[in-house]
């Protein structure tokens, strides 16, 4: 069997008195798409962050191709690139244009020419449908098209791995569409995908293994189309109807 | 040696010259309080001659430096016009005046913060357009430019030591005075400096603790557009 | 007419005497204010960085630093840097202690502004910048700082109009600019009235001309969403 892109270990983070993170281990494999879903204030984000250092864990470590990242020092900010995050609200960039906003780092970290970014940045806007929108600023889009454009940022990387946290959370529903269409859209071409959403029929359309975590621990994980029968989870099937029928 | 003596002997002195800058940044603040709500009633509700007039009222007393205005007033315009004023009348004249160029802007924003649905609803009970102003608009704008107010204070207290130039016996005329008489100007400029400072910072407390008092719920900087 | 006359035989001390005097002294005018603008703006960055992002103990002086500028007179600033100084041994003459005075002020102002402008910055700003793996100083030069530029920029500018006024308080330490050329001018041949009416209008033409200066600089470095003005 191939060797996991990403391998976590025994993850754990407390705030204050608050143990966020219990000890959460996972394998990713290639081309995988892990679903995190669960109440909110169980440690979803948290876990996503600390995945890529943006919050700094207490304890267990984070593997990516074998290299370990967590303690990495430094080169943290080589591992970033290599895994790309899209946030709940967007984070553009709000003093630059959409094309900007995606060569930014091009330019700054990856010390490319200005030529070849402008170039990778306005093929990754194509990618995600905003091409047209290129010399718009952040202010002058919908949230849909903001959330588009920060995924073309994160894929401007060339990242391994994304890391999705909340992506459509902040949309209304029309808009969110747009984000899991673009979503789906790199699923099919093979990107490994990290996500922390509360769309349930989503999650059991995209996902290839659904992870349920309660209280800062994975409780109950498997196949989305095992779900509504095997025994093993219960609760995974009360928390998706409690969340349908909403 | 520092000799704190030069300090001590004069205190008196120098904390008349505290109450006459209190006095003199009090009526400036009560003169640019009264002519500046004039000032915006003309320039948000007057005819279009009056708008004119006060814009370039505004545009003159904001654009010329304090010791410009006190000289021209002292050594110019008042003798000009035949009247021997003392200089702490003309200082708390000019200062007033300037403040009111100020304090004109204040209200105005706050005016404009006022939904204009206000005026409409008000007209609707069968009000005037002055019983409207008087009993709807100016009590959320006097209480909208509260913050403003904390802004105002500040700068006429440091603005009325320039009236040091025209020889208004204020704190700093009087700290310099006593220079010229016991030296140590490092302890006395020093000790004049923490008292502005104390004055200062006092004021705004003062203010702060008025804005709390008067506060009402959903009338606020970010309550006023609803 | 005796009116006309007078005017006639006015020409002469306007050409002559007062308007070079003003020319002379509008040029030191504009030194004070070109040498004092960069470095207030500097020094008040410098003082907005150190609130911002310092750790305790330097957090606790800049602010000791902002109250006292702001909150002494400018005009007493004066006083001490010009007179108080020499009695501890430091002369800095009348022109050193004038711009000094004008930059600690300036810097203690414009300050507020850029740390307002730097805590402005959401959170998701340093988070998103990092997660392309920028460092914590490449975000800060490449997102933080130009957009807290931005949102600073209305008050910074603000403060500039008011540094070309108060920079006549130099006249008091003996720094001839325009405010001090028109008083010798006006003592001197009695013009009270022409001197002071004179200046005061150098100084609105000064201060109009920055003000549109500034606002088409505001308007030009505008990005929507990005401003001074009250957001959301």
């Amino acid at each position: 069997m191939t060797e996991p892109i990403l391998r976590v270990e025994n993850l754990t983070k407390t705030y204050g008195d608050l143990e966020v993170l219990k000890g959460v281990s996972f394998d990713v494999y290639p081309g995988e798409k892990k679903v995190f879903i669960g109440p909110s204030g169980t440690g979803k984000s948290t876990l996503l962050r600390c995945i890529n250092l943006l919050t700094e864990p207490d304890g267990g470590s984070v593997y990516l191709n074998g290299e370990e990242v967590t303690n990495s020092g430094r080169k943290i900010n080589d591992y970033r690139q290599k895994m790309g995050m899209v946030f709940q609200n967007f984070n553009l960039f709000d003093h630059l244009t959409a094309v900007r906003n995606v060569e930014l780092a091009l330019l700054k970290v990856k010390k490319m020419g200005k030529k070849e970014a402008r170039e990778k940045a306005l093929f990754e806007l194509e990618r995600v449908g905003m091409l047209d929108w290129a010399d718009h600023y952040p202010a002058q889009l919908s949230g849909g098209q903001a959330q588009r454009v920060s995924i073309a940022r994160a894929l401007a990387m060339d990242p391994e791995v994304m890391l999705f946290d909340e992506p459509t959370s902040a949309l209304d529903p029309e808009l969110k569409r747009e984000v899991m269409e673009v979503m789906r859209k790199l699923a099919a071409q093979g990107m490994t995908c990290l996500v922390v959403t509360h769309e349930m029929k989503f999650a059991t359309s995209f996902a290839s293994e659904i992870l349920l975590m309660e209280k800062g621990e994975i409780i109950e994980r498997g196949k989305p189309e095992d779900i509504p029968t095997s025994p093993s989870f219960e609760r995974m099937r009360a928390f998706m109807g409690a969340y349908t029928e909403e | 040696m520092v000799d704190i003596s030069a300090l001590t002997n004069s205190a008196g002195y120098l904390l008349e010259g505290v109450l006459v800058t209190l006095l003199l940044v009090a009526l400036s603040l009560f003169i640019g309080f009264v002519c500046g709500i004039v000032l915006t009633l003309g320039q948000v509700y007057g005819p279009k001659v009056i708008k004119k007039l006060v814009g370039i009222y505004v545009w003159f007393f904001r654009g010329l430096p304090n010791i410009v205005l006190l000289f021209l007033f002292y050594f110019a315009l008042f003798p000009f016009m035949g009247l021997d004023l003392p200089a702490f009348f003309v200082a708390v004249t000019v200062l007033g005046m300037r403040s009111a160029a100020y304090q004109s802007q204040i209200f105005r924003g706050a005016i404009e913060s006022i939904a204009s649905g206000q005026m409409l609803a008000a007209r609707s009970l069968g009000m005037t357009k002055w019983q409207a102003i008087r009993s709807i608009i100016l009590p959320q704008t006097l209480r909208l430019s509260l913050p403003g107010w904390s802004n105002e204070y500040p700068v006429l207290l440091t603005d009325s030591s320039v009236a040091y130039v025209i020889g208004v016996a204020e704190l700093l005329t009087r700290t310099a005075q006593v220079i010229s008489r016991t030296g140590e100007p490092m302890l006395l400029y020093l000790s004049c400096a923490l008292m502005f400072i104390l004055l200062n910072y006092g004021g705004m407390m003062l203010i702060q603790l008025i804005e709390k008092k008067t506060h009402i719920p959903g009338l606020g900087p970010e309550g006023g557009e609803a | 007419m005796d009116i006309v006359q007078y005017l006639i035989d006015q020409i002469p001390f306007w050409t002559d005497i007062l308007l070079p005097a003003l020319v002379d002294g509008l040029w030191v005018t504009l030194q004070l204010v070109a040498l004092t603008a960069p470095f207030g703006f500097l020094l008040g960055f410098l003082i907005a960085v150190c609130r911002v992002y310092g750790p305790k103990p330097v957090r606790a002086l800049a602010k000791l630093y902002v109250i006292f500028f702001r909150g002494c007179p400018l005009l007493v600033l004066l006083f001490l840097l010009y007179f108080g100084l020499p009695s501890i041994g430091i002369v800095l003459g009348s022109y050193l202690s004038a711009l000094f005075g004008f930059i600690l002020c300036n810097s203690a102002y414009n300050s507020e502004y850029l740390r307002g402008g730097l805590q402005s910055i959401k959170g998701g700003q340093m988070l998103a910048a990092r997660s392309l793996g920028m460092t914590k100083i490449q975000a800060i030069i490449h997102v933080v700082i130009p957009q807290a530029f931005r949102r600073a920029l209305p008050g910074v500018s603000n403060e500039f109009i008011y540094l070309i006024k108060y920079s006549s308080l130099a006249y008091v330490v003996t720094v001839i600019e325009m405010t001090g050329a028109a008083k010798i001018i006006a003592t001197k041949y009695f013009a009270y009235f022409e001197a002071f009416a004179a200046v005061g209008i150098f100084y609105l033409i000064l201060v109009s001309f920055a003000t549109i200066a500034l606002n088409k600089l505001e308007k030009k470095l505008a990005i929507p969403g990005v401003s001074g003005a009250k957001q959301e």
